[in-house]
Formats: structure tokens, sequence, C-alpha cells
């Protein structure tokens, strides 16, 4: 992947972070999918050799900054995500929209458990099911994400 | 952050190892910070670097808002804004005539408790700040705001608006610091109910509109319409500062506590700008001084356990016997007909409001009563009161 791919690749991540963290109404807030996390997941899935795990880890220490209870909670769960992402790039790629959207539901609920699992041993359980709302969103959300992030730099990498 | 890139063009397998070692390395590298971030708190620098490497983020999160503001108040209406300046000016001149009553209140209170320093209040120094970021999300209620280290914000500060205390300062960074709202279900603040000055504790229920009690025993003498102040206990909030008011209060005959809310005075739902506050640390509203760590509440405070001394004892080197002997002699004098005011070396005649504290002689009226005593009968009471210097 050339330098200019690598600069879409960190403006793209920068934005999603931005649309984690932006303020929306608390009903909102419940349903809004895990940017940062579809999109480390499509670099890693794409780009495994530019993004991948590092892009993973520092992405989610960022997001530790601005909501997490305890800094490395989101880097490690983010890493982990990208690390299934690397791994099995060429079969999540090979797949339909639709399957994927199946498995992006599947690294979301991995995410979203590392984090709750973490939010229970550093003392701060919140058990309320809204937490888990944004796995479904996201899955949803994934067919035009991908085809947004992918425009342009189809079958590289 | 450049590391990501060293990888680039190389085989898979390549240098940086395979993608498990990579994650091995980098998932042991999360729970080392995670380890020392949750309890050790050996991060406060790295979270400083990271906090003023996330500011501009978060300012760019916040410009669409800033600039719908803007624009807002750019085209507010004339008529409008003279409505506005009307009642603001109505307002400063009510609060002005308040706070005249409220000096001599304050003045009166003071020479009744025999205190010298408790005219001047607690709070020493105030700093708005804007806030730039809020999230109120069930998990966590934090707010960002545009001050920081360089302003002299520091960690575990008090953090009030006009109307109550909204919560304390997590994370400073250079620029801008994380303020964890007494709504977030991690906060708890020590409250005391104002009315019967039972005390307990205030937790967050992760709703910006709702404070929970829950250790309040089922036949507690509290209802709906109670305020609730600071305590002063906690080492950080000073006493008597307005947090909240019950709003329901539900006893149920098999529980044996009872199940009260409380809806807090500030309007941290819309607020845009707060006030850090710095509090006179030796004032004795204030709260006691703490060693540096109190953050979120779960861990003991070291300052708050028992001390040899009273915090603010440091009478000047001789008095303690001097000062003993004016105070004891003073208390019966107001209690009942002034027996001989003169007997008691003049101390008591020259502080009247020092006699009217019997309670507990031998701690707060020391010092005032030990300075006054060398000088004569002169001056009469309103003089301490306006000139607060320490005995030393």
């Amino acid at each position: 992947m050339n330098p200019y791919g690598r600069g879409r690749m960190l403006l793209t991540v920068l934005v999603a972070l931005v649309l984690t963290v932006l303020p929306l109404p608390p009903w909102l807030d419940v349903l809004r999918p895990a940017f940062l996390v579809l999109a480390v997941l499509h670099w890693s899935v794409n780009a495994p050799r530019t993004g991948g795990i590092a892009l993973g880890f520092f992405a989610g220490l960022l997001l530790d900054v601005f909501q997490g209870p305890v800094l490395g909670q989101r880097a490690l769960a983010l890493a982990l995500v990208s690390y299934i992402g690397v791994r099995e790039h060429q079969r999540i790629r090979s797949k339909p929209a639709f399957q994927q959207a199946i498995i992006v539901f599947a690294a979301l609920a991995v995410y979203e458990f590392v984090v709750f699992a973490i939010d229970g041993w550093s003392g701060h359980p919140v058990t309320s099911p809204l937490r888990w709302v944004h796995t479904v969103t996201g899955a949803l959300i994934w067919p035009p994400l991908a085809a947004i992030l992918g425009q342009g730099s189809a079958g590289h990498a | 952050m450049a590391a990501f890139g060293t990888a680039a063009g190389r085989p898979l397998q390549g240098r940086g190892g395979s993608p498990g070692f990579r994650f091995t390395l980098y998932a042991a590298l999360a729970v080392v910070v995670m380890y020392l971030d949750q309890r050790e708190h050996y991060l406060e620098q790295l979270h400083y670097l990271l906090q003023a490497a996330a500011y501009p983020i978060q300012l760019a999160v916040n410009s669409p808002s800033t600039a719908w503001q803007w624009m807002r108040q750019s085209f507010e209406s004339r008529e409008r804004l003279q409505a506005e300046n009307a009642h603001l000016r109505a307002g400063a001149r009510d609060l002005e005539l308040r706070s005249m009553r409220y000096e001599a209140l304050a003045r009166e209170n003071g020479e009744l408790r025999g205190l010298r320093d408790a005219v001047p209040p607690v709070a020493d120094r105030w700093l708005a700040a804007e806030i730039v970021n809020i999230q109120l999300s069930s998990l966590r209620q934090r707010l960002l705001i545009d001050r920081g280290a360089v302003n002299g914000v520091f960690r575990a500060q008090a953090v009030l608006d006009d109307r109550g205390l909204i919560g304390q300062t997590t994370h400073v960074g250079p620029w801008s610091a994380e303020v964890i709202l007494i709504t977030d279900p991690a906060h708890a603040v020590p409250v005391r109910i104002e009315r019967t000055g039972l005390r307990t504790i205030a937790v967050g229920a992760g709703d910006a509109t709702t404070l929970a009690l829950p250790y309040l025993p089922a036949n507690a003498d509290i209802k709906s319409g109670d305020l609730l102040v600071t305590s002063g206990l906690g080492g950080v909030f000073p006493e008597g500062y307005p947090v909240a008011r019950v709003t329901e209060v539900h006893r149920d005959a098999v529980q044996p506590l009872a199940q009260v809310r409380a809806a807090p005075l500030a309007h941290i739902d819309t607020d845009s700008e707060v006030m850090l506050v710095w509090f006179r640390a030796d004032h004795p509203a204030a709260p006691a001084p703490t060693a540096g760590s109190v953050g979120e509440i779960r861990s003991g405070n070291r300052a708050m356990q028992p001390q040899p001394v009273p915090p603010r004892a440091a009478p000047p080197p001789a008095p303690p016997p001097a000062a003993r002997a004016p105070a004891s002699a003073a208390a019966p004098t107001s209690a009942v007909v002034p027996v001989s005011p003169s007997a008691s070396r003049a101390a008591a005649p020259a502080h009247p409001p020092a006699s009217s504290a019997p309670s507990e002689p031998e701690l707060q009226p020391a010092p005032p009563a030990s300075t006054p005593a060398p000088e004569p009968a002169s001056e009469p009471a309103p003089e301490p009161a306006p000139a607060p210097k320490e005995p030393q």
C-alpha cells in the first residue's frame, strides 16, 4: 500500500474516533455503532500489513483517554479485534457483504465482551443489556461503511 | 505512532513477527498499562501527555456545537438582547442586595463564633471553565473542560456551577481537565441533610438528573424536598455547598434501607460553563488537606485517618496556657449575669463574641481570645472581622 493509502487510513481512523466521542443524546448514544472498531477492523482486513494490531492498539489507547475507566482497556480489546481481522483477512474478504456483517457482529461482541470484563475487574461493573445494542447497529452499518472505506483502494494490500 | 508503518511492503510473517506474536506483545503491554493505571496510579505522566494529544481532537469534536452557538448568538434579535439585559440587571441588583445582607450575616456569625477568620468565605478563588466535551451515558458521566495544569488546576479539585455541586477533576492535562460528575455511577459525595444534620453518602445513578442515597435506614428522618449539602467529609468538597434536593423516598416494610432519590441542583445537562474553585486551606469549613490522590473514591484517603492534632490548632508559641484562662473564665459571663468582666484580664469585654461559644472552649476560641489579650479593652466587637490576620 502506498503512503497515500496510509494517510487515508489515519484520516478515517481519526474521523471514526471523532464520531465515537461526539456527544449525542442518551437514546442515540445507545444506538451509536462503535465506529472506531469498525474502521480498525476494516483496515486490518483490507490492509493487514499497514494497519493491523499496532493501529488497533494505539487507536484504542487514544479512545481510553476519552472514555475508558482504566487506560489500556480498549487498547487491548481493539488489538484483539484487529488480530482477528489480520489473521482471518483472506477468509473475511472473500465473503459477501451479508456474511461479513455476521462476522463483524461476532467481532464487535468479542470487543464488547473484553471491555465488559475489564469493566468488571476494574470495579466499574455495568450490567445493563443496553451496552450490547451497538453490536447489532454496527453489523447493520458495516456493508455501507465498508463500501465507503474501500472506495478506490479495492484489491490493494 | 509511526510504528504501524514499518511493516509495509513486507510479507505478513516478516520482521514484525507473526500476527499472533505481535498481538501477544501488544496485549501484554495493554495489561501492564492497565495494571499500572488501576492499582498503582503510576501513569499520571502518561495521562498528562495523552490528554494533551487528545485535546485537539476534542476541540474538533466540539466545533460543530460551538459554531452553532456562535451563530445563534450573533443572530439574536435586539429586543431579546434588551430584555435579557434588563433581566440580568434586575438579577444583579437583587444579588447585590442579598450579598449586602450576607456580609452582615457572615460578620455576625463570625462574631458569634469568636473566630477571627470565619468571615472571609471558604472559597479563595474561582476560575470559569468552558465545557469542551460532555459524556452523559449510563456508564460514564464526565465533562472535559478547557482549563488545565497551566491554569493551576489540580487533581480532585471541586467543580461547581452557580446552583450547586457538579463534580471533581480526575485527570488534568496541560490545557484541559476531565471532570467526573456527581451523577457518575463511580462517584460518591458525602452529604448532610440540611434540615436534620443527618450525614450520608450520595452516589451517582448514571443519569444527569438523579442521585441515589442508598445507605439510609428505613426509619431515617428524610422526606421529599429536603436539601442535601456537602458535609465536608471526604477531603474534596468543603462543608455546606448545596448538592441536591430529595425527590422521592420509598420505604418498604421488607427492606431495611430506604430508597431515596435526589435531583442535583446544578444544571449538569444544560450548563456550558462551570466554576473551578480553590478553597482556603486554613478555613474551618475547608475540606481536610489531602495528600494528593483522592480521585475516584474507591480507595481510602490517608488524610482522613484520625489525626493527632486538630487541623487548625497552630497557636502562637506561648498562648495556650494564657488562652485557656480567659476562655474558661469568659464562658460563664455570657451564660448568666456578668459577674465580674474586669476580673478576667479584660479579655472578655474586648471580645464579647468569644464568650458566646462555650461549647468548645479549648479548641476554636483559643487563638482569637489569646491575641487581643495584650490590647486594652478599647475596641468593640466588629473590628476583628475585616482584618483577618493570623495570630502568628
